[in-house]
């Protein structure tokens, strides 16, 4: 176990995950024109939708959170006492 | 008879025997209740039994269906691998809270009717509030006392509900309601609470991080879970549930992503994921029940196993904030790998227990052609892999070290991680062993390639979005207000405005009668003649300046000074004995020209 901790540890192995990461973005989304779709929604047909989608979706979540959490929700911790 | 003892009972009169045992024996005999409870279940024939004559009604402890035993399954399934995982823990009474609570929910499940569903109902809450009281500190004391109030209000609800439902109905069956009418609405409100609906929800996120390291484990599975079960029986189609749902799942995200307390963070994620499945029963077909039945098993798994790696964290550093934590992969891997399962779940990774369920909700609502429902949904499952499935994991076990080098938890708790953990890949891999169980006929095929790549397509882009945007998703020492500021801060503010004036009036009320007017009376009795004189004049002078004449005033401020003496000459006695003589000749005169 600690063994592959160090290895995980290790700069040079930390960039190459990062690479293998990007590698696989980059592979699903070039993957998407070959594959065989059976939609059952028009948006579906999209190109790469799916990765697109998540992507906005999750940039408008923090957006959305940051701007009210900022101006509204979030207090110092002693708020309520 | 022995077929007919409910699951139920075996928790509940089980927990009342452990307290006679002492070490290895009580510990196997904390493991031995859950598995005779499940045989126990096993033995219960299909249909009603438990029958028990109460006034003129029947109650009925059994119902036994495809729904219920779904349920009755993950319930005892999660109690097994939370008494494994509180093994340790030399607080009996936590075990012992638990079981009643475990019983009691699994007594709501099997329950055929509203009296006896009423009953278990109202024992969930009181023996789960023990788990949340029993750590002691002052913010568990008062998030216990918010959680039963808001708890009892939610059973007031129900049971109006069920009075007047029986009332109209004539029945105490407890089946399909729908809404139609005040008693359905009632009903479906108490349902709410428990489910955590927002804006009835703040009870469930104010409540379960202050819990003890065991107790938020049981009390994530159960309360949401029943209230989960009893829309599925009692409301299913019911539109309204579609959007609260949806809400549900963006709300929980939001606060998520906000939250700085990791047990809190999974807590919202537990209102994000009931979402998922409210949207399923609100939707109302077979495939949208199946779906929301099955996450619900899947959930509670995952989620036990998340809620169980938090808790071994807080076990080991005695920390729960992000902001505190951070770096504990180096020491705790197994922890750390254990956790990435529950969070590969919980985001719906192919091979794991969420790809098979939480697909088949979004996939119904698509074949039923709510493109707007399955956007949002689509959005949601991102969301809870940026939140739940990264944010989680990241910073309490990566992101920036805190130093800390806690030790691997006690091994019972890191096997009782690994029941739930095998168990979501189990289902991953083997969906058929969960829609053999579903109320339902299963036509659902998890693994099409297309369906694999449009997943992983999904959630590493919401991944990446994770690290491009985490500059913004830093962790900040607050708190998120929820609707609970309603009662903590809000009740405050009622409290001033209403009270503040009462306050005031009763104050300047007491100080008229114990102060100035007994002192003005004694003030008066000591001279009442002279009194009476400057009062006079008091009025004269007041009148002389409305007249514009120039009044007495050094006379008056002369009297005041030297009072209680006086400038009025007395009389003589003599001369007082001749004026009432006078006085009473003349009373004698005019009564006697009168008659």
């Amino acid at each position: 176990m600690k063994r592959i901790i160090e290895f995980m540890d290790r700069p040079d192995i930390r960039k190459k995950i990062r690479w293998i990461l990007i590698a696989i973005l980059i592979g699903l989304v070039l993957i998407d024109p070959f594959m065989e779709k059976h939609p059952v929604l028009a948006v579906e047909r999209l190109p790469a939708f799916y990765a697109v989608y998540g992507f906005l979706s999750c940039a408008l979540i923090v957006a959305v959170s940051k701007i009210i959490g900022k101006l509204w929700l979030q207090k110092r911790e002693d708020y309520y006492d | 008879m022995t077929s007919f003892i409910p699951p139920s009972a075996v928790f509940i009169a089980g927990a009342f025997l452990l307290p006679f045992f002492k070490g290895k024996l009580r510990k196997f005999l904390i493991i031995l209740l859950p598995v005779l409870a499940f045989i126990s279940m096993h033995l219960l024939p299909t249909g009603n039994s438990g029958l028990v004559e109460f006034l003129e009604y029947i109650l009925v402890f059994n119902r036994v269906d495809r729904l219920s035993l779904v349920f009755g399954n993950v319930f005892i399934i999660m109690a097994f691998a939370g008494a494994i995982y509180s093994l340790h823990e030399k607080d009996i009474s936590q075990v012992i809270a638990a079981f009643i609570y475990v019983g009691s929910a699994l007594g709501a499940v099997f329950a055929g009717d509203y009296i006896t569903l009423y009953i278990f109902w109202e024992a969930m809450a009181f023996s789960s509030v023990y788990l949340i009281a029993v750590r002691k500190t002052e913010k568990a004391r008062g998030a216990s006392f918010r959680y039963i109030l808001v708890h009892l209000f939610g059973g007031m609800l129900l049971l109006a509900g069920i009075i007047l439902h029986i009332n109209a109905t004539g029945s105490i069956e407890f089946n399909f309601i729908g809404l139609n009418g005040l008693a359905s609405y009632l009903i479906l409100l108490g349902f709410a609470i428990n489910a955590a609906i927002p804006p009835l929800s703040a009870w469930l996120t104010d409540a379960y991080p202050e819990a003890t390291v065991i107790g938020t484990v049981f009390l994530s599975a159960f309360t949401t879970k029943t209230a989960v079960y009893t829309l599925a029986r009692a409301f299913p189609g019911t539109d309204i549930l579609i959007w609260a749902g949806i809400i549900m799942a963006l709300y929980g995200i939001v606060f998520a992503i906000l939250e700085n307390d990791m047990r809190r963070i999974l807590s919202y994620s537990i209102i994000n994921q009931v979402g998922f499945m409210v949207v399923g029963i609100g939707i109302g077909t077979p495939m949208a029940l199946n779906g929301a039945i099955s996450h619900a098993f899947a959930h509670i798994l995952y989620k036990g196993l998340l809620m169980m790696s938090a808790g071994a964290v807080l076990y080991t550093t005695g920390r729960s904030k992000c902001t505190e934590l951070g770096g504990l992969y180096k020491s705790m891997p197994i922890t750390l790998a254990l956790c990435l399962i529950g969070a590969a779940s919980i985001s719906a990774f192919p091979l794991t227990s969420g790809f098979v369920t939480k697909s088949m909700i979004a996939d119904a609502a698509a074949h039923e052609g709510l493109t707007t429902i399955w956007m949002l949904l689509t959005m949601a499952s991102a969301g809870v892999f940026l939140h739940a499935g990264i944010k989680f994991p990241y910073f309490v076990f990566f992101a920036k070290d805190s130093g800390l080098r806690p030790e691997e938890p006690p091994v019972n708790m890191l096997i009782g991680m690994g029941v739930p953990a095998f168990l979501c890949i189990f289902i991953g891999v083997f969906p058929q062993s969960i829609y053999q169980m579903l109320p339902f006929a299963v036509d659902y095929v998890p693994y099409t390639s297309y369906h694999v790549i449009t997943q992983l397509q999904l959630l590493m882009f919401s991944g990446l979005a994770f690290f491009v945007l985490l500059k913004y998703l830093q962790r900040t020492d607050t708190i998120t207000l929820d609707t609970d500021w309603f009662y903590r801060r809000g009740g405050q503010i009622v409290v001033n405005f209403v009270g503040t004036p009462l306050v005031y009036l009763v104050n300047s009320l007491s100080k008229a009668c114990y102060e100035t007017i007994p002192a003005f009376l004694i003030r008066f009795g000591e001279n009442p003649t002279a009194a009476i004189k400057i009062g006079v004049d008091t009025m004269g002078v007041w009148a002389d300046k409305k007249m514009g004449r120039t009044p007495a005033l050094k006379k008056l401020v002369r009297q005041k000074k030297i009072y209680p003496r006086s400038q009025i000459k007395p009389l003589s006695i003599g001369a007082g004995v001749a004026f009432i003589l006078f006085f009473f000749i003349m009373m004698f005169l005019i009564i006697l020209n009168v008659i």
